[in-house]
C-alpha cells in the first residue's frame, strides 16, 4: 500500500475528509481501542506545543501505541547541525508514524518525501497544521449536524492567522457564508477573498463583532497579539473590541458555538465559560478523536 | 569592404547542424547557458551578447553545433528568456523555428522568495507550480507560498 502523509489539508479530498470525521465519531464513542498495538509513533517537536503533542500521545496511548520523540530540538541532535534529511531518515526506522512540528515552512512536505512512513503535519511555521483544521471540521459539524450552509464568523487576527486560512479553505469545500471582523491591520488578506469571490460564496467584513454576531452559527475567535501592530497605539485601541463578553451572547442563535484554537489569553472573557455556548475546550477534546481518525486511516487499520 | 551586417554575420556565424537560440535578453544570457548545462557539454558552442535588438533592447545569441532540444529541457529557459526564439538548423538552413513555453512545472531553476522555507535552509531541489504565465507566478510545493516575476531569482 502507498504511504499517505498529512502535510496540508488540501492533501485530503472532501470524502477523505468526511470519512476521516466520521471515523472520529467512531472514536468518540470509543476511544480506547487495541488497534496501535505494536505500533510506535514519533513525536518529532523541534519547537515546543505542549497542546498539541499531548493531544497526539493521547491519541496514540489511548490506541494502545508507544510514542518516543523530543519535545524541543536544544537538547537534540539537531542543535549539534544534524539536518532535517538526517534526522527524519533516522527516526523513520525506528516508527511507523512520524508527527512533527517544526518551525521552518515547507519542512513537514520535505520530510513527508523521505520519510518511507507517514507523516503527519503537526505544524510548520506560519504555513500548515492540517489536524487543527480537521478538529475544527469536526467541532462544527457535530455542534451543527452539517457542514453545508453555515455562517461562520472569524473574528480577531485574520491578517497572520494560519487556523483561520486553513479553516476559511476547507469551509470553502461547502456552501459557507462569512464574517470577517478584525481591526483594519488585521483584517483577511484580498487573496482569501478572492478565492471566495470566485468560488461564488459570500463574505461580509466588518470592525464590530456586534454587527454580526446574532446571525452566525460559529464564532472562531483568535488572539490579537500586540506585535502585529506597526504602530503600538493602534494597538491599545483595538485591544478591548475584540474580546469576546457574556452579555454579548444574550441576543445570538440557540445553537451558536464559541470556538478557539487555544491557548486563550484574554480574548474570550472567562465569564463566557459556563455559558453553553462555550465550546473551545470541548473543541480541544475533540482533537484527540479527530487525531485517532487521521493516525489509524494513514496507518490503513481503518 | 565589410558593413555592419557582415559584422554582424560574424557574430552568428553559420553552423551546419544545430541550434541557434535567437532573442535572449543579454542580462540572462549566463543563467541560459547555466540553465540548458551548456558549460559542461563538448559542443562547438559561440554566442553573441550585448547586440542590438529592435524588441529587446540589448539581446545575445548562442549558437550550438550539432545540438538539439526537447521542448522539456527548452522550456525550462523560459523563466529568464521567455522571448528566446529557436532555429533548427540542417545543412546551414533552418528547418524548424520554435518558440518557448513556460511549464507547467518549474524543478531545480528557481528559488523560493520565502526565507523561512525549507529550500533556503537545507539542500532541497527547489519545485515550484506555476500558476501563472503571464507575469511568471510560482507556488513552491514545500512552503506554498507565491513568487512572482518580481522576486524570481534563477539558482
Ligand atoms: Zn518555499
Amino acid at each position: 500500500m502507498k504511504t499517505r502523509s498529512l502535510v496540508s489539508i488540501d492533501d485530503l479530498t472532501t470524502e477523505e475528509i468526511i470519512k476521516i470525521l466520521d471515523l472520529a465519531a467512531e472514536f468518540e464513542k470509543n476511544p480506547v481501542q487495541d488497534i496501535l498495538r505494536g505500533k510506535v509513533v514519533a513525536t518529532l517537536f523541534f519547537e515546543p506545543s505542549t497542546r498539541t503533542r499531548l493531544s497526539f500521545e493521547s491519541a496514540v496511548n489511548k490506541l494502545g501505541g508507544k510514542v518516543i520523540g523530543f519535545t524541543d530540538s536544544s537538547n537534540s541532535s539537531v542543535t549539534k547541525g544534524e539536518t532535517l534529511n538526517d534526522t527524519i531518515r533516522t527516526v523513520n526506522n525506528y516508527v511507523d508514524l512520524i508527527v512533527m512540528r517544526h518551525p521552518i515552512e515547507g519542512s513537514a512536505r520535505y520530510a513527508s518525501e523521505i520519510a518511507t512512513v507517514p507523516v503527519i503535519n503537526a505544524g510548520d511555521g506560519a504555513n500548515q497544521h492540517p489536524t487543527q483544521t480537521m478538529l475544527d471540521l469536526y467541532s462544527i459539524l457535530k455542534t451543527q449536524g452539517t457542514l453545508d450552509n453555515l455562517n461562520i464568523c472569524m473574528v480577531g487576527d485574520l491578517k497572520y492567522g494560519r487556523t483561520v486560512h486553513s479553516l476559511l479553505m476547507a469551509m470553502s469545500r461547502w456552501k459557507t457564508s462569512f464574517n470577517f471582523v478584525a481591526p483594519e491591520e488585521l483584517m483577511m488578506p484580498d487573496e482569501y477573498k478572492l478565492y471566495l469571490k470566485n468560488l461564488g460564496l459570500e463574505y461580509y467584513e466588518t470592525i464590530d463583532l456586534n454587527e454580526v454576531i446574532n446571525m452566525t452559527d460559529i464564532v472562531y475567535m483568535t488572539r490579537v497579539q500586540r506585535e502585529r501592530f506597526s504602530d503600538p497605539m493602534e494597538y491599545e485601541k483595538v485591544k478591548n473590541a475584540y474580546v469576546l463578553q457574556e452579555n454579548m451572547l444574550a441576543e445570538t442563535k440557540p445553537g451558536m458555538k464559541i470556538l478557539h484554537p487555544l491557548p486563550r489569553v484574554n480574548e474570550i472573557s472567562t465569564d463566557v465559560d459556563s455559558n453553553n455556548k462555550a465550546y473551545y475546550f470541548e473543541q480541544a477534546l475533540n482533537g484527540v478523536y479527530t487525531r485517532q481518525a487521521i493516525i489509524s486511516t494513514l496507518l490503513g487499520l481503518k | 569592404m565589410k558593413n555592419i551586417n557582415d559584422k554582424k554575420q560574424l557574430l552568428v556565424s553559420a553552423i551546419e547542424s544545430g541550434t541557434v537560440i535567437d532573442h535572449i535578453p543579454a542580462a540572462t544570457l549566463f543563467k541560459v547557458i547555466k540553465i540548458l548545462g551548456l558549460d559542461k557539454i563538448k559542443n562547438q558552442i559561440t554566442f553573441g551578447t550585448n547586440l542590438d535588438s529592435k524588441t529587446d533592447g540589448k539581446k545575445a545569441i548562442i549558437k550550438i553545433a550539432g545540438k538539439f532540444f526537447e521542448d522539456d529541457d527548452i522550456n525550462r529557459i523560459a523563466l529568464v528568456a521567455p522571448n528566446a526564439k529557436l532555429n533548427i538548423i540542417q545543412d546551414y538552413k533552418v528547418t524548424e523555428k520554435r518558440v518557448v513555453e513556460v511549464p507547467d512545472t518549474i524543478i531545480a531553476i528557481a528559488k523560493c522568495m520565502n526565507p523561512k522555507c525549507i529550500t533556503n535552509f537545507e539542500k532541497v531541489t527547489t519545485r515550484f507550480r506555476v500558476v501563472s504565465k503571464k507575469p511568471v507566478a510560482l507556488k513552491c510545493q514545500y512552503c506554498e507560498k507565491i513568487t512572482d516575476q518580481e522576486r524570481l531569482e534563477i539558482i
